[in-house]
């Protein structure tokens, strides 16, 4: 009985949910947009530095998202790594020997540094882009480190802090000295566009990967061991 | 008509898929089918021609969030099962 209540408002409050979506839907689609923005897009394209409109958007136009998207994010790695046990990064038993996992990973991870090299260069003109190609590296580092390979500068220390932070603070750091500049928070001079652009995605490229892979490293790891939660599991 | 025919079957294989992830009682099962759904979601996104957020999809909802919730779901059974063994358990 509880359970058909349960599940009935659920389904209700999902109903009314999808009802409310279609609503505003409809709502926005009778108004006319006042601007035709992918034609605006278009036109100032030129000046955003780079050829990818998604990139000039989000790297560019708006890029005040972008940095705080970042500054979310390594908030994110942050509150993972400080709950998490750290003792376990030198755990020897982690180090699996496994042969077919060592041998894929030869072919791998070359591969997948290359990819992530590839995607962060061809978010210029091409999709593609730093958060693509940092989950690629992060991909590539859980690879390593499910390969056993020691990956020391995840230990809390400065490198780990200083990954984390790298991509928020040169991105801060370009957005102050542009407003410092004579120009707005965050607009870049035109003929600089593409290279802050670059550096700027090189930079978040690191810091995301670094914040994917903390958190995947920081997660708890052998719980099956520990004496009150799995004894006899 | 064949485009057609593509998005109605990624269409049905999305709910299909989603309604898998919602009712598995299995928690790997559920992590697994979730997978498979990101994957079937970058595929759309493909179909929506917006390749950027494919990319992002595949990598990052795919991936890295399958593999965290593979994690996640190994030491949640591993908890459960300690539970059970102990009697207390409820689910």
């Amino acid at each position: 009985m509880n359970r058909v209540l349960r599940t009935s408002l659920v389904a209700s409050a999902c109903l009314a949910f999808v009802a409310g979506l279609a609503f505003v839907i409809r709502e926005i689609s009778a108004t006319a947009t006042p601007v035709d923005l992918p034609a605006r897009l278009a036109e100032n394209l030129g000046r955003s530095g780079v050829e990818n409109p998604v990139t000039a958007v989000l790297l560019n136009f708006r890029s005040y998202d972008t940095l705080l998207e970042i500054g979310v994010l390594v908030i994110a790695g942050i509150a993972g790594i400080s709950v998490a046990r750290t003792s376990s990064l030198e755990d020897p038993e982690l180090r699996t020997s496994d042969e077919l996992l060592y041998a894929l990973q030869r072919w791998l991870i070359p591969l997948m540094l290359l990819l992530a090299g590839y995607l962060l260069w061809a978010g210029s003109d091409r999709p593609g882009g730093a958060f693509q190609a940092g989950a690629v590296l992060a991909a590539s580092g859980i690879l390593m480190r499910l390969g056993g390979i020691p990956m020391d500068f995840l230990r809390p220390g400065l490198m780990l802090r200083l990954g984390l932070s790298l991509g928020f603070a040169v991105f801060l750091l370009v957005a102050v000295a542009s407003a410092l500049h004579g120009g707005e928070f965050l607009a870049y001079p035109p003929e600089l566009a593409k290279t802050l652009i670059v550096v700027i995605e090189t930079v978040l490229t690191l810091s995301i990967a670094m914040v994917l892979l903390a958190l995947f490293v920081s997660a708890p790891v052998n719980d099956a061991e520990e004496p009150e939660e799995g004894g006899s599991g | 008509m064949a485009e057609w025919l593509l998005d109605i079957v990624l269409v049905i294989a999305l709910l299909v898929t989603a309604g898998s992830v919602l009712w598995s009682r299995d928690l790997f099962r559920a992590v697994v089918f979730f997978i498979a759904f990101g994957l079937l979601m970058a595929l759309a996104w493909v179909r929506l021609h917006a390749p950027d957020v494919a990319l992002a999809e595949a990598a990052i909802g795919a991936g890295l969030t399958g593999v965290l919730l593979l994690d996640a779901a190994r030491h949640l059974s591993n908890r459960k099962s300690g539970r059970k063994n102990r009697g207390g358990g409820q689910s």
